[in-house]
């Protein structure tokens, strides 16, 4: 069973919703908590746990074979990012513009840019109790987030069990991180604030998830703030609600010390016990 | 020597484009012949990434040995002018082309270092 | 002219509210862009009128032919994004997955594929309720943000400024630490980082200065929701006070922020005077800094 959460902005409570209800559902099953905000994984300040498993990852770019070379310029045409400049005397590669095409490696001529490996970050996977908790940190810098979020969610079917479950927490936007993030998951969770902010990135979550054809629910965090807006336009729209989290500033104060919520404030374990219920095969 | 400036249009008159990947136009000036070359950049717009690298290699192209600008190249762009040796001048943001060539011979402008 | 930037780092931390206050208090002495294209939500607060609009192309997208395809499967046996599939007799492009490389249609060997721009979303000006100018764009689903559609939103802002002679541009920044930022810092003269006082606000405003740092800007800070976490506001003033970050205010935990959301309006119009007060003091501090350090 994989989950994913997600939102179109950033700061609507994704990571507390997935640190949160990984924790709650612990208590009865194995879980696989991954932070795939690679750019900025901030779900591990919440999760204590020993590490138990690191490893570096890499991409592929083209590395310069200067004996061979003979400055034809053929790799700097081929690329459509920017990332090869023929300096009439030096090839320059720019690790992180390239996507990884193989275009100018394989169209050389003389073979003279080979791919070889290139480090764009590390993965780490904890372990604490029944909860693993796997994220990936982007190397500052490296621009391309989608090739480690595809590596992360490889390793973790790598571990997962037949009866894990396994909960994303996904990078912010409605651009291509979230999609990897997402496409292969059993059950979208979009989490959004009934503000007027709040509904309209909602929407354009929605738009995203309608283009790649996913089913989705909502959850709506900080209910009674804000108006009904978002509730009427998932009522309008046949989306189904499946729980609303109250407002609560002890919330806001336990997320900025990485604390969780769910086993200090009644409401909270509340909604996700509506979480759970929604969740096929719970 | 050529001299190459980031610059919002194309005369003397113009002021400085205080950015360097993006800049609208490149001007260089010709210190023998005292001729000004205008290219026009406003292209790179159609850039998504790597705006930078692009427009230090058309100076490198233009074989100018000095980049005067704005605020300075990125890492990328500051890599490929540094390979290519090309020196790179910073700070002459509001000025005009002209103002900005004149603070140059009285070193008025800082050499910018990776 | 001078070009006012406010960026986070991390989302929900107010950014775009404080954003629309200070559009608000410059009032028709600046021009406003919404550089936060992921989540533009700056036109929620100043209703504009999105009265010029035009479509915004950015990368590329393989498209085949399948009149001139002759089913050899190169492009599919190349393509690195698993982009191309074949159904039936027939090979096409998933449009989600092109990166828009352009390997495939250098080496078809019949030119069956060629490239084309990809609509990216839409670009607009416009006319706010507070009768500034907006410039503000608008991504289409899983469209990817970028320096380029960056650039030209703050590019508008800055010719429309100088053609109507105006004092300042107030951009409202990309959120993160990727291309979309860098392209918001790029020839700004003065930033303002809001941040939250929780560990991954501090964490996430000490990665954004390190940008801000490199572009050699004059910096500074507003504190929200300070009164959160007592501890951690202590740890981000210690960070401002070490890099002589310009400290412009405190604000408190209040429901204000998102009240004047739900109606549509800026802090500043919802009768909160003691938010209000330190908004508007913070305005001046700004002013002051970016006027009074012409380098």
């Amino acid at each position: 069973m994989k989950i994913a959460i997600a939102s179109g902005k950033g700061g609507t409570g994704k990571t507390t919703l997935a640190t949160n209800l990984a924790a709650y559902l612990s208590d009865k099953r194995d879980i696989i908590l991954a932070d795939l905000d690679v750019e900025e994984p901030n779900s591990g300040l919440f999760i204590r746990a020993g590490k138990i498993f690191e490893e570096i990852k890499y991409k592929m770019i083209p590395g310069w074979v200067e004996e061979d070379c003979t400055f034809c310029g053929i790799c700097q045409n081929v690329c459509n990012f920017n990332a090869i400049l023929n300096l009439g005397n030096q090839i320059l590669v720019y690790p992180e513009l390239c996507h990884s095409c193989y275009a100018c490696s394989e169209l050389c001529p003389k073979g003279a840019l080979p791919m070889k490996h290139q480090r764009m970050g590390v993965l780490s996977h904890y372990r604490n109790g029944n909860i693993n908790f796997v994220e990936s940190h982007l190397d500052i810098g490296q621009e391309q987030s989608v090739p480690l979020i595809e590596q992360t969610l490889k390793y973790i079917d790598s571990i997962c069990r037949k009866d894990s479950i396994v909960i994303l927490d996904s990078p912010p936007g409605t651009s291509c991180p979230v999609i990897e993030a997402t496409k292969d998951a059993d059950m979208v969770i979009l989490v959004t604030e009934p503000t007027p902010f709040g509904l309209h990135d909602l929407k354009l979550a929605v738009e995203t998830m309608m283009t790649i054809g996913k089913d989705f629910v909502v959850v709506v965090n900080r209910y009674g703030t804000g108006n009904a807006d978002v509730e009427e336009y998932c009522r309008g729209n046949n989306i189904r609600i499946i729980a609303s989290i109250p407002d609560s500033r002890q919330v806001a104060e336990l997320y900025s010390r990485g604390e969780l919520a769910y086993d200090k404030i009644d409401d909270f374990r509340r909604s996700l016990d509506r979480i759970k219920e929604a969740i096929p095969g719970n | 020597m050529k001299i190459a400036f980031t610059a919002t249009g194309p005369k003397w008159s113009s002021r400085i484009d205080p950015r360097f990947g993006r800049t609208e136009y490149l001007l260089i000036y010709d210190t023998d012949s005292e001729e000004l070359v205008v290219h026009d950049n406003r292209d790179i717009e159609n850039e998504a990434h790597g705006a930078g690298p692009k427009t230090a290699k058309l100076i490198y192209d233009t074989g100018a040995e000095v980049i005067i600008t704005g605020n300075g190249p990125g890492e990328n762009a500051a890599l490929a002018l540094e390979k290519a040796g090309v020196r790179i001048y910073t700070g002459a943001d509001r000025m005009k082309v002209k103002e900005a060539l004149e603070a140059f011979n009285n070193k008025q402008l800082k050499e910018f270092k990776k | 002219m001078k070009e006012i930037v406010v960026i986070s780092g991390k989302g929900g931390t107010g950014k775009t509210s404080l954003a629309a206050s200070l559009a608000f208090l410059s009032g028709d002495e600046a021009i406003i862009a919404d550089c936060d294209v992921d989540a533009a939500d700056m036109h929620l607060l100043l209703s504009p009128d999105f009265a010029h609009k035009e479509d915004f192309f950015s990368g590329q997208q393989a498209i085949i032919d399948k009149q001139v395809c002759t089913l050899c499967g190169l492009c599919m046996e190349k393509c690195r994004f698993n982009a191309i599939e074949t159904k039936g007799s027939e090979y096409f492009v998933k449009p989600i997955d092109c990166e828009g490389c352009g390997y495939c249609a250098r080496i078809c060997p019949v030119e069956a594929i060629s490239m084309t721009d990809q609509c990216a979303g839409e670009f607009y000006i416009s006319k706010t309720r507070i009768n500034n100018t907006l410039v503000h764009a608008r991504l289409a689903p899983g469209a990817e943000n970028s320096g380029k559609l960056v650039a030209k939103v703050k590019k508008e802002a800055r010719n429309l400024a100088e053609e109507e002679n105006k004092k300042y541009v107030i951009a409202d920044g990309s959120p993160g630490i990727g291309c979309p930022v860098i392209s918001s810092l790029s020839g700004a003269d003065f930033v303002l980082m809001v941040t939250e006082p929780s560990l991954s606000g501090l964490h996430d405003l000490k990665r954004v200065y390190q940008l801000v740092r490199k572009f050699d800007i004059n910096a500074s800070c507003i504190i929200n929701k300070y009164d959160i976490n007592p501890e951690i506001t202590g740890r981000i003033m210690d960070f401002i006070q070490s890099e002589s970050i310009v400290h412009l205010c405190n604000i408190p935990y209040s429901k204000v922020f998102t009240e004047a959301i739900t109606a549509g309006l800026t802090v500043l119009e919802n009768g909160h005077t003691e938010i209000e007060e330190l908004i508007r003091d913070a305005w001046e501090k700004i002013k002051k800094n970016v006027n009074d350090k012409n380098k």
